[in-house]
């Protein structure tokens, strides 16, 4: 059995999902390779040549690559596909898009969002926004699956020795084109990567009111989220947002701002080490969730907690 | 221009859910089914291309046993035109028509319709696959343009510009039509269905297909072994002021 994880990656460098992904892997076989596809993705594939554990990197590289379009991943996929028992990839927005392509080009019913592994079949993952866990067999015989990155930690990037291999590029499509990109810029952690997460909702009342929730962040280097409200109106972009269809984090401290407790939001976060809520509404279902809860106007406490936390 | 705008009956998103005793699934007696709002949001941004001019026809399909009918009528309220239920005795939720079976269905419909795009809901709000779009874009060989905040029809009709939900921000690609985008949330907000509109979608044309005749099964590939709680948090406790907070996230939580 030998599984392939299909690496995120900058072209620079392997993003940290797909640490977490291999460490799934790693719970399957030891026998894992990792496909790299990407535009001048040499610095990623010695990157991933040095993660422990990873048996051999397989480099696809050509311009077709440079943005991770889906129908081109999909082809340089199915190329190798069939030497696998199993697909893994990070069930980031790359991977929730290229992936079920994948898997319905091998006739196989992917297995989404995995928290847990009991056998090389047997996979545990959240449904109904994260209020049932379904066990699930598959009868399929590669197993496509995205991985909720939360849920498995890290493997060492240092360490491995992998060997490295070339595979030529498949044949590309121009049905689908990259035009442009909006990126987010932040020095804060990544939302997902963070140790702290402060988070704030409708609450906030405004974009402007926002800031002082980032300033908190940035006293003790958290990274900012959101609920679906505050991005909708217009409060923060896009990327913050937690929850059952946004990001998923699991930070040591999650501190929601504002925020009600929908079981949408909930989805998010619950798995959190600890949770503070800081709302007015005593009634607020984030209370149900939280380690310690505040019952204040955010206002005058959020810039008191900046001032006093070290 | 033909849009196609598969909807799926799905449980009402303010519902708390409730595992089954015996770990079968979740219990769906009484509870309030609605249309899946991806698919809301879906049907709202085909309704608004006809009304700008751009597409001439939306035509709603449901996989599922006889209640979908409810859901499509629900889409013909909002000013879809026509809707086609797929048959089948299989439950829709977890464990029944699987995200790769209902490609297949839509793919039949596709090369029989000959829509120039799909618009669909990125995910299902109880199973929480996020495969159906990207799938079924796969099966015909169309581009997939998944996770859309904007969407526009090029003058020609013969490309679309979509802005996406990425993790690190938005992305915009142009793919050839015919085509499948999957709606994010911020897409659109769909309207409520006026009551004579209601009263008009009754009359509108619901024609039934069996899977069969699509050439589809439903075998399940993915069988549902079991359905449990998630552990649940201890409740914890209120404190009084940002010190006590303080306090407590250094001294006992040991997290700052
Ligand atoms: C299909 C679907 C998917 C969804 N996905 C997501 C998702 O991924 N993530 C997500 O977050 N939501 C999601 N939602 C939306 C979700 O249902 C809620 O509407 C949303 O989470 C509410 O955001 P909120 O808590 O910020 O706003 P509200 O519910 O309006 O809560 C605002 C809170 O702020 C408190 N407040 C106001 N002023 C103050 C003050 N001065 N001091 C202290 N507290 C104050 C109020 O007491 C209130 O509890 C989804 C919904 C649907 C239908
Ligand atoms: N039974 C169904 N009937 C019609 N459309 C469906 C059905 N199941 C899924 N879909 C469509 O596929 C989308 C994604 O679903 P999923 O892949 O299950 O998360 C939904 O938002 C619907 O648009």
């Amino acid at each position: 059995m030998t599984v392939l994880v299909i690496a995120e990656h900058t072209h620079d460098e392997i993003k940290p999902s797909t640490l977490n992904t291999i460490s799934a892997a790693a719970k399957i076989s030891s026998d894992i390779d990792v496909l790299v596809i990407g535009q001048d993705c040499a610095a990623a594939c010695s990157a991933a040549q040095k993660i422990a554990g990873v048996s051999k990197v397989i480099k696809c590289d050509h311009a077709a690559y440079a943005h991770n379009i889906a129908e081109n991943i999909t082809p340089a996929v199915l190329q190798i596909a069939k030497n696998y028992s199993h697909i893994l990839a990070p069930a980031s927005t790359f991977g929730k898009n290229v992936m079920p392509r994948v898997a319905a080009l091998l006739d196989t019913q992917q297995i989404s969002d995995i928290i847990s592994i009991e056998n090389d079949s047997t996979f545990k993952r959240p449904v109904y926004a994260g209020n049932a866990i379904a066990t699930v067999e598959s009868l399929d015989s590669i197993k496509v699956i995205t991985v909720r990155t939360t849920a498995f930690d890290k493997v060492a990037a240092e360490g491995g020795n992998a060997a490295l291999e070339d595979l030529a590029a498949a044949e590309t499509t121009d049905i689908s084109n990259f035009v442009k990109q909006e990126v987010t810029v932040s020095d804060r952690p990544e939302l997902t990567a963070a140790n702290i997460v402060i988070s704030g909702g409708r609450g906030l009342g405004s974009a402007e009111n926002f800031h002082i929730i980032e300033k908190l962040a940035d006293k003790i280097g958290a990274a900012v989220g959101a609920s679906r409200a505050a991005v909708d109106a217009g409060y923060v972009p896009n990327d913050y947002q937690v929850g059952q269809t946004g990001k998923v984090v699991a930070p040591d401290l999650y501190i929601a701002v504002g925020i009600s407790g929908a079981i949408q939001h909930l989805a998010g976060m619950k798995d959190s080490k600890v949770i503070v809520a800081i709302n007015k509404d005593a009634e607020a279902p984030i209370f149900s969730v939280a380690d310690y809860g505040l019952v204040a106007d955010l206002f005058e406490v959020v810039p008191e907690l900046t001032d006093k936390i070290a | 221009m033909k849009i196609l705008v598969p909807v799926k009956r799905a449980i009402d998103y303010n519902v708390k859910v409730r595992v089954k005793a015996d770990e079968s699934g979740v219990d769906l007696a009484n509870v309030k089914m609605s249309i899946n709002p991806f698919d809301e949001i879906a049907v709202e941004e085909a309704v608004r291309l006809v009304e700008k001019g751009v597409a001439s026809e939306v035509v709603v399909v449901s996989i599922g046993p006889a209640q979908v009918q409810e859901t499509l009528r629900t889409a013909l309220a909002m000013g879809a035109d026509r809707a086609i239920r797929v048959q089948t005795d299989v439950p829709t939720d977890l464990g029944g028509v699987e995200p790769l079976a209902v490609a297949k269905c839509l793919k039949a419909l596709c090369d029989k319709e000959q829509p120039s795009l799909v618009i669909m809901g990125k995910q299902s709000i109880d199973d929480d696959s996020n495969q159906t779009g990207q799938m079924l874009a796969a099966l015909l060989g169309w581009p997939q343009a998944t996770f859309a905040s904007e969407l526009s029809i090029s003058a020609t009709k013969d490309s679309a510009e979509v802005t996406r939900e990425i993790d690190g921000g938005l992305e915009t690609l142009a793919v050839k039509l015919p085509a499948v985008v999957t709606t994010d949330l911020r897409l659109n907000e769909p309207r409520y269905a006026s009551l004579p509109n209601i009263m008009k979608a009754k009359k509108k044309p619901l024609d039934d297909v069996s899977a069969e005749e699509l050439g589809v099964e439903f075998k399940p590939r993915l069988k549902v072994l079991k359905v449990t709680t998630p552990p649940t948090r201890q409740s914890g406790i209120k404190v009084d002021s940002v010190d006590a907070l303080i306090d407590k996230l250094r001294n006992e939580a040991k997290v700052i």
